[in-house]
């Protein structure tokens, strides 16, 4: 497709080249296929999974991938290990997603209002960050969820109060270069209020690198369930999730491997899947 | 009647960590309605600083420290900061130079413009886009209802400028202010936009300050110049005043440095030395450094602006003003190439 434009004329409104970008963005067709299999795959958990996950059965315990009536084998409980991943697709999409929401929407708020405004405030804000990032990031999600309970909400908050600054930071940082840009200044020139300078105006041109950092922020918020888990902080058992199957699975990994790296597997596809979902999205919207 | 703007005696200053400068030091000027006037002057002469300062947006820590800003007769400078905000950005809208910065990249051209209708003019969202299609359709953006839905990076140059021009216009402000406006386009889409200006002016009785380093497109748009060097205003007066005989040596040399288009340029002219250091202003005339016509009093005295005797509105900040028709003849005696003809 060949456009030959004129300044002036009809012809040169939309460049061939975003569309073609558009058309052929393929991390981001790849990683979204991915990404929205695993969903649906935890989705329709209760169609697919052919056993009850929580149902121990001993005498058929450590079975080998590909036994009769168990497609990936089972446990050292005879739970059937297909049937466990599913279910525990559900809960580590579900809390790895919605651990991160509620610290990108405080981080990001934060980090506007610090970036545009300045001053005292942003000093304010700064420090706050510097004293969350000053402990280390385990050692300060165990302490809390230690106080408030094990179990999911707790890592909910625990990673809230934690889990902001990453995304207060970066998007502190974005500001502080969009507000000096002649549109932010053009904005403030016609007069409009603050808010909707900020949040109509700055948050879409600030928001990428935020967005793109979530996903990897979604994976690590994975593993640090994962992790919680191993500490007994985690979700509790039975309900199935990776992070206790690795657990479990790993002192048998000299004779069964396979049951830590089947669950380990599933969490490398996500992380897959979401790196190549920010890779995606950085090719799409990053105009610079 | 009192003039659309007047600014009297303008400071700005910027702390620095380790100096203060002297960005603006005292300029005044007047705009009437329907009138454009021209600021010409190198980088670094305050123009800009002057433009964001009328707006009240003057970057952190520049702060205006003198003068006053008067509209329609009112004094502004005395109001609480809100209220002289809104009534510096309700009157004065601003065109910047690089029209791809200006833009929100993220927003498509039409919302942009319709932005302040509907939000701040408090029209429904149908009678905003409408109202943004009439915009674009006035500066000059053929097909407007399909370019709409465009995205600043789709847009050519001149196309985007014309989209900055009409959002300046959204706001219905009685004054607009432009920066540089068409530094970054190609000498054809200039003329067009400076057209497109120049028409609005005429049809809608707008003040246009219009602020350039380019004395051509100065010259095309504006009755009126202004001519600034290290902050101040050295010379001031119509554009025929200007044209025909220069008051300040630095307007003078500024003219001289145009090629004529009909003569062989063997070189170009040029004027010896840089502007003053705004951290350490010398006393006298901060041209004197790079005057060939300097005389002792010169360095002793920074000469106000004076009017021009038998010339009216025409000023000058120069001492030796009267002398002006004869610097060209004191050329030959001794006054390098500033003066010198090709």
């Amino acid at each position: 497709m060949t456009v030959i434009s004129v300044p002036g004329s009809a012809t040169d409104t939309v460049a061939p080249t975003t569309r073609r970008r558009r058309k052929h963005n393929v991390l981001l067709i790849v990683g979204l296929t991915l990404f929205g299999l695993l969903v649906l795959v935890a989705i329709l958990a209760p169609v697919l999974a052919t056993h009850d996950p929580i149902q121990q059965d001993l005498a058929h315990a450590r079975l080998a991938p590909g036994a009769p009536g168990h497609l990936l084998g089972t446990d050292e409980l005879g739970r059937d290990v297909f049937s466990r991943l599913l279910y525990g697709a559900r809960v580590d999409l579900r809390v790895g997603v919605l651990a991160v929401v509620s610290p990108f929407i405080i981080g990001t708020v934060l980090g506007l209002v610090a970036g545009w405004f300045g001053g005292w405030l942003d000093t304010l804000i700064m420090r706050i960050v510097d004293v969350v990032i000053a402990f280390p990031f385990f050692v300060l999600v165990i302490a809390l969820v230690f106080a408030l309970g094990a179990g999911t909400g707790s890592i909910y908050v625990a990673i809230t109060m934690v889990g902001w600054v990453a995304y207060c930071r970066i998007v502190r940082g974005e500001v502080l270069v969009a507000k000096e840009q002649e549109y932010a200044l053009a904005a403030r020139a016609s007069g409009l209020p603050t808010w909707r300078i900020l949040f109509r105006h700055l948050l879409p041109n600030v928001v990428l690198q935020a967005v793109i950092f979530s996903m990897s922020d979604i994976v690590l918020t994975i593993l640090a369930i994962v992790t919680l888990g191993y500490l007994g902080l985690g979700v509790p058992p039975p309900t199935p999730d990776w992070g206790s199957m690795i657990q479990d699975g790993q002192q048998f990994l000299l004779t069964q491997w396979y049951l830590a790296t089947i669950p380990g597997v599933a969490v490398v596809i996500t992380g897959l899947a979401l790196a190549l979902i920010a890779d995606g999205l950085v090719e799409r919207f990053d105009s610079r | 009647m009192s003039p659309l703007l007047e600014v009297h005696d303008l400071h700005v200053e910027i702390p620095l960590p380790h100096a203060h400068l002297y960005a603006v030091r005292g300029v005044s000027l007047t705009v009437d309605a329907g009138e454009s006037i021209g600021v010409v002057g190198e980088s670094g002469s305050g123009k800009s600083i002057t433009l964001r300062a009328l707006l009240g947006l003057l970057p952190r820590p520049a702060q205006v420290t003198k003068g006053s800003i008067i509209l329609d007769g009112v004094d502004v400078t005395g109001l609480p900061e809100r209220r002289r905000t809104k009534m510096l950005t309700d009157a004065m809208s601003m065109v910047f130079q690089d029209s791809l910065t200006a833009l929100n990249p993220v927003m498509r051209v039409g919302d942009q413009i319709a932005e302040v209708p509907r939000r701040r003019l408090g029209m429904s969202k149908r009678a905003a886009h409408a109202r943004a299609v009439e915009l674009m359709d006035q500066v000059g953006i053929p097909e407007p209802e399909r370019r709409f839905r465009a995205y600043p990076h789709q847009l050519s140059g001149g196309m985007r400028q014309r989209v900055c021009i009409a959002i300046a216009l959204s706001a219905e402000p009685r004054l607009i202010l432009a920066d540089e406006p068409t530094t970054a386009l190609d000498v054809t889409i200039q003329a067009q936009v400076l057209e497109v200006i120049d028409g609005l002016r005429r049809d809608h009785q707008l003040g246009v300050v219009l602020v350039s380093h380019d004395l051509a497109v100065i010259s095309q748009t504006c009755s009126r110049i202004y001519v600034m060097y290290a902050g101040r205003v050295i010379e001031s007066g119509s554009i025929r005043q200007l044209l025909s005989l220069a008051r300040h040596p630095y307007t003078f040399a500024l003219l001289r440095a145009v090629p004529d288009p009909d003569l062989p340029v063997h070189r170009l002219l040029t004027i010896p030395g840089q502007p003053p250091d705004l951290t350490a202003v010398p006393a006298g005339c901060s041209f004197a450094p790079r005057c060939a016509l300097t005389e002792p009093a010169c360095r002793e005295v920074d000469p106000p602006l004076t009017a021009v005797p038998k010339e009216p509105d025409h000023a000058s900040a120069c001492i030796r003003l009267e002398t002006a028709s004869q610097w060209l003849d004191w050329a030959p005696v001794g006054v390098p190439d500033l003066v010198k003809k090709t």
